[in-house]
C-alpha cells in the first residue's frame, strides 16, 4: 500500500522502501488507478515533452496576447545576458516567462498545477535540468516528486486562486519547482520536502487580483518571479536550511490564511491590482471593443 | 484527484475554465448534435460575456463544435475553421443573471435540420456540466461514458434500458432522470464504467417510445 495523504505519509514511505518520494508518487498512482508503473512513467514523459514544446512555442512567438497587456518580456529577457543573476536563474526567469506567455496567447500548455500557474515548474525544472546534464529518467522523476507535493497541497488545502488566492496557486508551483530541482540536484528526499515547504512558507498571503479577470497581469511576470524564487528555496534546502515549522503545518496555514483572503482578492477581480485606475480603464477598454 | 490533474490536465490556454471549459462544452453539443453543425448561436452569460475575447472563450467553443479537442492547437483558428466547414457563427452576450458565472447558451441548427438547444457551465479546473438541453434540465460532464436518451415519460422505461445494459455486464454508475412533467418528456442520463456497445445503443434506440439515443465517450 502506497497510498499517502501528507508530506509525513510520503516520506515514512519513501523511507520504509528505502527510496524516492518519486517511486513512491509512481507506485501510488498505479496502485490507486489499477494500471502499470511503466504507464504511469510513459504518461509523465508523454507531459515532459510538451513542457519542452510550450516552452519552445513561447519562446517563438514574439506577438501579444488578444489583451495586448503581455506577450513580449521573454523576449526581452533573451536579447539581454544576465547582469545579476546567475545563468540558471536566468533561464529558469526565461523559460517560466515564455510558458506563461504561450498561455496567455492560446499555446498548447501543461496546467502545473493550473494554467495561471504553468510556467513556474517547467521554468525551474528544465533550467536546472538542461544545466546539469539531466537524462530523462532524472526529467521524470523530479516531474513525479513536483506531482506528489503539488498532490497533497490539493488534497489538504487547495490549489485555486478562487479557493486560496495565489498563494495556492504559484505558492504550490514553486513548492512544486523547488523540490523538484532538489531531486535533480540528488539532494535527499528530507531536502526536498523542506525546499518546497521553505518556498510555500514565504509566499503565503499572496492575493489573486487580475487584471481584467483574465490570466496576464500579475500572473506571467509572477511566473518569472517564482521560477527563481524556487531555485532559492532550493538552494536554501540543499545547505541544510530547514523549515523550523513542519511541511504539513505549513501546508494547512496555507490553506487557513487562504480562507481568510477577502473574496474581492480571491480571482473576482473586484480588488487590489485590478481595480487600480489603469486597471479599470483596461478592462473598460476591452468590454468596449 | 490522480497526479496528472497536477501536472495537467493539458490544454491550450489561457485559462482552464475559459478555455479549455468552453471547448468541451462545444464538443458535448457537437457529440449531442450528433450532425455537422451549420449555424450556431452563442450568447455568454457572467465572466464568460465580461472575459470571453481576452480567454479565446469563443474561438475555444466554435473549435469543440467543430469536434477538436481541449489541447487541440486549431483552437487558435477556430473562426478560420468555421467558415471552411460552413458553419455560421454568431456571439451575443447577455446581462441576465445566470445561475453559474461560467454561462454559455448554444442554438445550433445541424446540416440536417436538427435543432439543439444546449445551455453549458464550466465549474473550474476544465470541468463542466451541460446543464439544460432544449429546455430540459439536466447534467452532463462528460467525465464518463455517458449514454442520454430523450422518451416519453412511462413506467418500465428505467428498468428496461437497465437490463439491456446489465445484458452486457456493464456498471451503471450514475443515473438520473429528468422530466418536464408525468407522462410527458423526459431525458435520462446513465453514466457506466464501461464502454456501451452499438447493438445495445441501437437496441435502445428502437424502443418506440425513444426520440434519440446519443452515446458519449470520455471528453
Amino acid at each position: 500500500m502506497f497510498e499517502y495523504n501528507s508530506i509525513a505519509d510520503l516520506l515514512r514511505l519513501a523511507q520504509k522502501n528505502n527510496t524516492t518520494i518519486a517511486q513512491i508518487v509512481i507506485k501510488s498512482e498505479a496502485e490507486e488507478y489499477e494500471t502499470t508503473e511503466a504507464l504511469v512513467t510513459n504518461k509523465m514523459q508523454q507531459r515532459l515533452d510538451i513542457f519542452a514544446a510550450s516552452i519552445k512555442n513561447g519562446l517563438d512567438d514574439e506577438g501579444l496576447s488578444t489583451s495586448g497587456m503581455v506577450g513580449t518580456d521573454a523576449k526581452k529577457i533573451e536579447a539581454m545576458p544576465p547582469l545579476i543573476l546567475g545563468n540558471i536563474a536566468h533561464r529558469a526567469l526565461l523559460y517560466a516567462l515564455a510558458v506563461s506567455e504561450g498561455n496567455a496567447k492560446m499555446h498548447k500548455i501543461v496546467a502545473c498545477p493550473t494554467a495561471g500557474s504553468c510556467g513556474i515548474v517547467p521554468g525551474a525544472v528544465f533550467a536546472v535540468g538542461e544545466a546539469k546534464g539531466a537524462d530523462r529518467e532524472k526529467y521524470s522523476s523530479a516531474m513525479f516528486t513536483a506531482a506528489g507535493i503539488g498532490n497533497i497541497i490539493a488534497k489538504n488545502a487547495c490549489v485555486a486562486g478562487a479557493v486560496g488566492g495565489c498563494q495556492a496557486e504559484c505558492g504550490t508551483a514553486a513548492a512544486m519547482a523547488a523540490a523538484a530541482v532538489v531531486d535533480i540536484l540528488n539532494g535527499s528526499n528530507e531536502q526536498m520536502v523542506h525546499a518546497a515547504t521553505l518556498a510555500l512558507k514565504n509566499v503565503l498571503g499572496l492575493v489573486c487580483d487580475p487584471v481584467a479577470e483574465l490570466v496576464e497581469v500579475p500572473c506571467v511576470k509572477r511566473n518569472g518571479f517564482h521560477a527563481v524564487h524556487a531555485l532559492t528555496a532550493a538552494e536554501m534546502a540543499m545547505a541544510g536550511v530547514k523549515s523550523f515549522i513542519p511541511p504539513d503545518e505549513v501546508i494547512t496555514a496555507m490553506y487557513e490564511i487562504g480562507r481568510l483572503i477577502p473574496v474581492s482578492l480571491r480571482e473576482t477581480s473586484e480588488g487590489g491590482l485590478a481595480k487600480t485606475p489603469t486597471a479599470r480603464e483596461k478592462q473598460a477598454q476591452l468590454q468596449n471593443n | 484527484m490522480g497526479i496528472f490533474d497536477i501536472i495537467g490536465p493539458v490544454m491550450i490556454g489561457p485559462s482552464s475554465s475559459h478555455t479549455a471549459g468552453a471547448a468541451r462544452i462545444g464538443l458535448l453539443a457537437h457529440y449531442i448534435l450528433k450532425e455537422k453543425p451549420v449555424q450556431a448561436a452563442i450568447t455568454f452569460f457572467g465572466s464568460f460575456a465580461k472575459t470571453y475575447r481576452g480567454h479565446g472563450t469563443d474561438k475555444a467553443i466554435i473549435a469543440g463544435l467543430l469536434g477538436y479537442s481541449a489541447d487541440d492547437p486549431a483552437l487558435r483558428e477556430a473562426f478560420s475553421l468555421a467558415k471552411k466547414a460552413n458553419l455560421t457563427v454568431s456571439i451575443n452576450t447577455s446581462e441576465n443573471e445566470s445561475n453559474h458565472p461560467n454561462t454559455a447558451q448554444l442554438q445550433l441548427v445541424g446540416c440536417n435540420g436538427k435543432k439543439l438547444d444546449i445551455v453549458g457551465i464550466s465549474l473550474g479546473g476544465g470541468k463542466v456540466s451541460i446543464s439544460q438541453i432544449n429546455g430540459f434540465d439536466c447534467d452532463v460532464s462528460g467525465e464518463n461514458y455517458t449514454l442520454l436518451s430523450v422518451y416519453n415519460d412511462q413506467s418500465g422505461v428505467v428498468s428496461l434500458v437497465s437490463s439491456f445494459i446489465a445484458e452486457k455486464n456493464i456498471n451503471i454508475s450514475q443515473m438520473r432522470v429528468f422530466r418536464k412533467g408525468k407522462h410527458k418528456q423526459a431525458v435520462m442520463i446513465i453514466e457506466t464504467d464501461g464502454q456501451i456497445p452499438n447493438e445495445i445503443v441501437d437496441k435502445i434506440s428502437s424502443l418506440p417510445i425513444m426520440h434519440s439515443v446519443i452515446a458519449i465517450d470520455p471528453l
